[in-house]
């Protein structure tokens, strides 16, 4: 079996290459959501190059569309674009790889972006999935600082109304947004109560822990009549002290000093993965 | 005197083509009596989504659906539809192409004395400025079910305004010329072309009947396709004609008028003149007394062309 921790020290070198080759990016979020994204696609979900067009496939929309690197990182790994191509030309002239999901990209369903826009419109993949009988999940991941989206809360609502089961949304509950901490910007703690009250299924782990991560996934498969939601609690920049839990780092580029810190940190942090 | 409002004519092809075709989903933020689709979410309950009040909710859910291969159809008071939802349109139908059609019901001044806030006298404009969004007034209930079963063949986003009341027939059920994203001319004529949309195309063959008796030729276009706008229509109509009049229940910026004077001073220089509702709250009314008012109607594009010509 995949060591998906180790490998999620290399596609986070990855994102940081592509930021600072294209100059700006969404580092902090990347670096937490990350080990979500690594487990949906390395272990839960059945998205591949070969099934993009199979009506089964699972459906995943990232709603917190900025950070979109890790999104990258983690679709070269699975073979859609070469991570080659994505480090030279992100944010560049003419790119195809901007700085938000693009669904002219093989493995992007939908664009993304504006923030409260994922939830709802996985309501409408997870309906059609009902409608036709079809056994796919679907799977969307929000930022916490996004919850304040009211159009978050229309989805949530409608989710429970038309019992969707095949629905699991996950919170990258990093504590952090661009102005500081989420909850001097606008208070989003009781978030097991907020969504229970909206009719979940509420499970919270360390959303950088694999181990919690799996059982999570696997809980929400057995959740009849109620959709779940995944409150993942993460460290913002998460791999590197240089970064870790500093709202400066929401979108910075590492100078040269920070690149060769961050670099070592992450080696090691594979390292101290391999041998776990 | 037709009872049919152009709504109606919508839930009625609908739901003749959802007995064939169970991807069709019919989608309403509480507005399923407004829409007149009630009959159709009665009929194929499976194929109904009701969000509640949340328009927002309402474009994302269909997208969602859309790109699952549905074909939805998502209604609801265009006031709302264009504004509330603005976003969801731009990013979840446009951006993402998404083959979601956005039905604005009640549009323009439909809902009359309720007031500003439930007109959607700017949704030609903000639609219209949205890439990959094509936008149709439809002016009558033949052509509103002509365009429904052609927007039923493709899988891009439109957004369709119609308004709360029945209109004048323009067409009949046999004689309804209808091509795709091609204006349909009325009359033709060399003094002055009158180009309307929606439900102010009506008043144009009005206008044109009486003009004609007093001896002033005029063309009629029907452009119900606002975006993309059939250009070449424009320029042979203004290139016969000494004068350009366009009608439109719409906020005077951004709308036909402007889109049809941008095509002319290009193409065919020559004197436009935009009839518009006014940049500013309409009088209070139903729709036929605010028409009036502002000379929306058969007399007031008469006293337009006259004093321009």
């Amino acid at each position: 079996m995949q060591n998906l921790k180790a490998l999620s020290y290399d596609l986070r070198k990855n994102v940081i290459d592509m930021i600072v080759e294209g100059k700006g990016g969404h580092i902090g979020g990347d670096m937490s959501v990350m080990d979500i994204l690594v487990e949906l696609y390395f272990e839960q979900m059945n998205i591949s190059p070969e099934n993009m067009d199979d009506p089964d496939r699972d459906r995943f929309v990232m709603s917190k569309g900025h950070s979109v690197e890790a999104l990258y990182a983690v679709l070269a790994a699975k073979g859609f674009f070469p991570i080659e191509q994505v480090i030279k030309e992100f944010s560049k002239f003419g790119s195809k790889f901007i700085g938000h999901p693009n669904n002219k990209l093989p493995g992007i369903e939908m664009n993304s972006g504006s923030l409260g826009h994922g939830l709802p419109v996985c309501v409408g993949m997870a309906l059609a999935g009902k409608m036709d009988e079809r056994d796919y999940r679907v799977y969307t991941v929000m930022g916490d600082g996004e919850l304040a989206e009211g159009s978050v809360w229309e989805g949530a609502m409608a989710a429970h109304q038309y019992k969707l089961d095949n629905l699991c949304a996950i919170v990258d509950r990093n504590r952090l947004q661009i102005s500081g901490c989420t909850e001097d910007v606008m208070a989003h703690d009781s978030q097991e109560e907020r969504w229970s009250s909206f009719g979940w299924h509420v499970i919270s782990i360390n959303g950088n822990d694999y181990k919690e991560l799996k059982a999570a996934f696997d809980e929400a498969k057995t959740v009849k009549g109620a959709p779940t939601v995944i409150i993942a609690n993460t460290v913002k920049g998460c791999g590197s002290p240089v970064m870790e839990n500093k709202a400066g780092w929401h979108h910075k580029v590492p100078n040269a000093e920070e690149y060769a810190q961050i670099m070592k940190d992450l080696e090691a942090g594979k390292e101290a993965a391999l041998h776990e | 005197m037709n009872k049919i409002p152009n709504r109606q004519a919508i839930c009625e092809v609908l739901m003749e083509k959802a007995k064939e075709d169970k991807d069709i989903v019919v989608l309403c933020s509480d507005s399923r009596g407004s829409a007149s689709l009630t009959p159709f979410a009665n009929e194929y309950p499976k194929q109904f989504v009701e969000v509640g009040i949340a328009e927002q909710n309402l474009v994302s859910i269909a997208a969602g659906l859309a790109k699952c291969k549905k074909k939805p159809f998502a209604a609801s008071p265009a006031c709302f539809l264009s504004t509330r939802s603005y976003e969801q349109a731009k990013v979840d139908c446009a951006y993402s192409n998404t083959n979601v059609t956005l039905i604005g019901i009640s549009g323009g001044i439909s809902y009359g004395a309720l007031g500003m806030s439930h007109h959607s006298a700017q949704d030609i404009a903000a639609m219209s400025a949205i890439p990959n969004m094509r936008v149709y007034l439809p002016s009558d209930r033949f052509q509103t079910a002509k365009l429904i079963e052609a927007l039923l063949k493709d899988e891009k986003p439109a957004y369709i305004r119609v308004g709360r009341n029945p209109v004048e027939d323009v067409y009949t059920e046999e004689n309804c010329p209808f091509e795709m994203d091609k204006a349909t001319v009325i009359t033709e004529g060399t003094d002055v072309a009158i180009i309307a949309c929606g439900e102010m195309v009506g008043p144009a063959v009005q206008a044109a009947e009486l003009l004609k008796a007093e001896g002033i030729s005029a063309s009629v276009v029907d452009m119900y396709c606002v975006k993309p706008l059939d250009k070449e229509a424009i320029v042979k109509a203004a290139g016969n004609a000494k004068l350009v009049v366009t009608v439109e229940e719409h906020a005077p910026f951004g709308g036909l008028g402007s889109m049809v004077s941008q095509v002319v001073a290009g193409e065919c220089p020559k004197k436009v003149v935009n009839l518009a509702l006014p940049d500013a709250p309409v009088i209070t009314g139903t729709s036929k007394e605010v028409f009036d008012y502002y000379g929306l109607n058969g007399e007031g594009i008469v006293k337009t062309v006259k004093e321009n010509l």
